[in-house]
C-alpha cells in the first residue's frame, strides 16, 4: 500500500517530459484522420485534375462552395451526433424552407423578411419536435428523424402544389436580404461567411463552455451526466433545433443564389450530413469528435465531388468514392479513439516505456 | 459512547418495502464525521436498499433520517446531495472519452467571463481536479487533460472521491468500491478511503470482504434478510466473529474456509 509512489513518482517525472511532446496530442485529437484526409484527396486531386483546371480560382471556389453548404448542415448535425443523436430530417428542412421563401414571397406576396423568418421557423419546429418526441418517447432520433423527414416531404410537397399547383417556385431577393444570403464574391457565395460564423460559434459552444461539456457527457455516458447533474433533456432539444436552423438557413441561402424554392431539394443532405461528420472523427455513438473536424469532413466531401468533375471521369463514380473514404474514415478514427484510450493517454511515451521492456 | 457525538447521518428504526416485500425492517445505523463505517451483508441482504434510503434515492416506508441529529426526510437523491450525502457507484459514472478536468467538474463548471463569452475555466479546473485526485494518492495522474479512459478502476474512484470532497461531501457512502478490483487497486481504494476519513468525512463503505473491512472500518453493521443482524465498533469482535456474521451466521468450516480463501486472494 505504500511503496506504490516511488514507482508512480518515476514514471510521472517521465511522462511529464512527453507532455511537452505536441505532435502526439496533435494525432490522438479526433479531427487528425480529418485532416489527413482532407489534405490527401486535396492532393490527389491536384495532382491527377489539376492539369484540367481544379487548381484555377474558378474550381477552388467551386470547392469551397460545395464545402460551405454542406457544413453549414454537418455542423449542426454533427454536434448533435456528439450528443448520441441523429437527425435526418434535414433534407427536407432543406427542401421546406427554401419553397415556405418562394410561396411566401412569390405566391403570397409576403416581406421577404417575413418569409426568411418563417422558413428558419419550419426549420426550428422541426427541430423542437424531433426533440420533444426524443426526449419524451427515448426511441431512437434515427427512426424518429427519418420518419420526420417523410412527413415534412410530404408536406412541403403537398402545401405547395395546393398553393402554386408546382413544387418549384422562383423568387427574387432584393436588398438587404439580397447581400445576406443571396450574393456572390470573386465566385465565392455568402454561403462561406454563414459557414464562418456557425462554425466558430459552434467550435466555441464545444470546445470552451459548459454547453460544449454537457453535450459531450450526454454522448459518452448518459447515465453519468444525468447522475451529475447535467440537463440532457435541454443538451438535445437545443441541438435539435440548431440542426434544424441549420438545414433551413442552407433552404432560405439555396433559394436565394438560385432565385427559385423547390419542395423536394436536400434530400442529399440526409446522408451526406452524417457521412461529413464521420469522416471528420464523430463517432457514430457520440461522446467524441470536434467541429474542426466535421469542417474538415465537408471539406473533404467538397473537394472529392468538385474534383472528380474536372478528372473528366463521369460523376458516377462520386458514390464509390465516398463509400470508401467512409470506410477508412471509420477505421482510422476507430484507431486514434483507441490509441487515445491507451493507459496513460496522449501524456504517456510508449517508445521509452517499451525500450525499457516494461 | 456515554460521550458519543451526533451522528453526521443516522437511520432510525428505518423500513422499506416494496409491495408485500420487506427488504429493509427496523434497521438502526450511525454515520460518525471521521469514521469509516463498514455495511457488511450477502447478496440480497438489504445493503444496496440501505444505501438507497441514505442517498435519497428510496423514501423509508418507516422510521426516521436525521442529518446532524435533525429529522431531515430525504425527499430525493439532489436534496442528499445538496446536504453532503455522495454516493459513489460501482461503475463510478464518469465520462471516459473526457478529460480529467472536464469530468472532475461535470454538472458543476467553473466560469468566466458573460454573457455569451461565458466560458469554462479550464486552467483553473486543469489545476484544482488534478491537485485533489493527486491527493488522494493517484500519482501517476499527471495530466488533467487525459482522458478518464486511461484511468484505471481504482484511479476513476478516487476522482469521483475527491470530486465528491471538493463539493463539500460530508458522508461518502462507497458501494462496492473494491469487489470489482485487484489487490493492488483495491489497497489504493482502501488508501483513498483513509484519506476521506482523515478529513473528517463519515464513509459508509459497503463489502463483503471481511479483511477490507477490518482493515479499514471504525464500526461495523452486519445485515442479514433485511434485518440489523449484528452491529460493533473496532475491536469488539475477532476476526472469526466477523467471518461467521457474514456468512449467514452459520458456522460452517469448509465455508469459513472458503470465505478466508477468497479474502486472501
Amino acid at each position: 500500500m505504500t511503496d506504490t509512489p516511488i514507482a508512480h513518482v518515476n514514471t510521472a517525472r517521465r511522462s511529464s517530459l512527453a507532455g511537452a511532446f505536441v505532435p502526439t496530442k496533435i494525432y490522438r485529437s479526433p479531427q487528425f484522420g480529418a485532416l489527413i484526409a482532407a489534405v490527401g484527396v486535396y492532393v490527389f486531386f491536384a495532382v491527377v485534375a489539376g492539369p484540367n483546371g481544379f487548381l484555377t480560382p474558378a474550381a477552388t471556389a467551386g470547392w469551397v462552395n460545395a464545402t460551405a453548404e454542406l457544413a453549414l448542415i454537418a455542423i449542426p448535425v454533427g454536434v448533435l451526433m456528439i450528443s448520441g443523436e441523429f437527425d435526418l430530417s434535414v433534407g427536407s428542412v432543406v427542401g421546406a424552407s427554401s419553397i415556405t421563401v418562394a410561396l411566401g414571397s412569390t405566391v403570397l406576396g409576403l416581406p421577404l423578411p417575413l418569409v426568411i423568418i418563417a422558413a428558419l421557423g419550419v426549420g426550428a419546429l422541426t427541430g423542437l419536435v424531433n426533440g420533444l418526441i426524443v426526449n419524451a418517447t427515448r426511441l431512437p432520433s434515427f427512426i424518429v428523424t427519418l420518419a420526420s423527414n417523410f412527413i415534412l416531404l410530404g408536406l412541403a410537397l403537398g402545401l405547395s402544389r395546393v398553393l402554386a399547383g408546382v413544387s418549384t417556385v422562383s423568387v427574387t431577393f432584393d436588398e438587404p436580404w439580397s447581400t445576406l444570403f443571396a450574393s456572390t464574391f470573386f465566385d465565392l457565395n455568402v454561403t462561406v461567411v454563414w459557414c464562418l460564423v456557425v462554425g466558430l460559434v459552434a467550435y466555441w459552444v464545444l470546445a470552451h463552455t459548459r454547453m460544449g461539456s454537457w453535450i459531450y457527457a450526454t454522448g459518452g455516458n448518459l447515465d453519468g451526466a444525468i447522475k451529475a447533474g447535467v440537463p440532457t433533456n435541454r443538451v438535445r432539444l437545443t441541438l435539435f433545433i440548431a440542426s434544424g436552423l441549420g438545414a433551413a438557413l442552407v433552404g432560405v441561402l439555396q433559394a436565394g443564389l438560385y432565385h427559385s424554392g423547390n419542395a423536394v431539394q436536400g434530400q442529399g443532405f440526409v446522408f451526406q450530413a452524417p457521412i461529413v461528420a464521420v469522416i471528420g472523427g464523430v463517432l457514430l455513438v457520440g461522446g467524441y469528435g470536434s467541429v474542426q473536424g466535421i469542417v474538415l469532413g465537408a471539406i473533404t466531401y467538397g473537394v472529392v465531388s468538385i474534383g472528380l468533375f474536372y478528372t473528366g471521369w463521369t460523376s458516377d463514380w462520386l458514390s464509390a468514392f465516398i463509400g470508401g473514404l467512409l470506410i477508412i474514415a471509420v477505421l482510422a478514427n476507430d484507431a486514434i479513439r483507441k490509441s487515445a484510450l491507451k493507459s496513460g493517454g496522449r501524456t504517456r511515451a510508449p517508445r521509452a516505456r517499451t525500450k525499457e521492456g516494461l | 459512547m456515554s460521550t458519543a457525538p451526533i451522528p453526521v447521518l443516522e437511520l432510525e428504526h428505518v423500513g422499506k418495502s416494496f409491495g408485500g416485500t420487506h427488504a429493509l425492517t427496523d434497521a438502526t445505523i450511525g454515520v460518525f464525521a471521521g469514521e469509516v463505517h463498514c455495511l457488511l451483508g450477502d447478496n440480497g441482504a438489504g445493503k444496496s436498499t440501505l444505501i438507497k434510503v441514505m442517498s435519497g434515492i428510496h423514501q423509508p416506508t418507516s422510521g426516521r433520517v436525521l442529518i446532524d441529529g435533525v429529522e431531515t426526510p430525504l425527499v430525493s437523491a439532489r436534496f442528499a446531495q445538496d446536504r453532503g450525502i455522495a454516493t459513489v457507484h460501482q461503475d463510478v459514472g464518469m465520462i471516459p472519452l473526457m478529460s480529467v478536468a472536464r469530468n472532475f467538474f461535470l454538472g458543476r463548471e467553473l466560469t468566466r467571463g458573460r454573457g455569451p463569452f461565458r466560458r469554462i475555466d479550464m486552467k483553473r479546473a486543469r489545476e484544482i481536479s488534478l491537485e485533489h485526485v493527486r491527493s488522494m494518492g493517484i500519482r501517476r495522474v499527471h495530466d488533467a487533460d487525459q482522458m478518464v479512459g486511461t484511468l484505471s478502476g481504482g484511479e476513476r474512484q478516487a476522482l469521483a472521491i475527491a470530486r465528491a470532497m471538493y463539493f463539500g461531501a460530508k458522508v461518502l457512502i462507497l458501494d462496492e468500491p473494491t469487489s470489482a478490483l485487484g489487490v493492488k487497486e483495491a489497497s489504493i481504494v482502501l488508501k483513498q478511503i483513509e484519506v476521506a476519513r482523515s478529513r473528517g468525512l463519515g464513509v459508509v463503505f459497503i463489502t463483503h470482504n471481511a479483511s477490507h473491512a477490518l482493515a479499514i472500518g471504525d464500526r461495523f453493521t452486519v445485515l442479514i434478510q433485511g434485518r440489523v443482524a449484528a452491529a460493533w465498533t473496532r475491536g469488539e469482535r475477532s476476526r472469526n466473529d466477523v467471518l461467521d456474521l457474514m456468512a449467514g451466521g452459520e458456522v460452517v468450516d469448509d465455508l469459513f474456509e472458503k470465505v478466508t480463501g477468497e479474502a486472501a486472494s
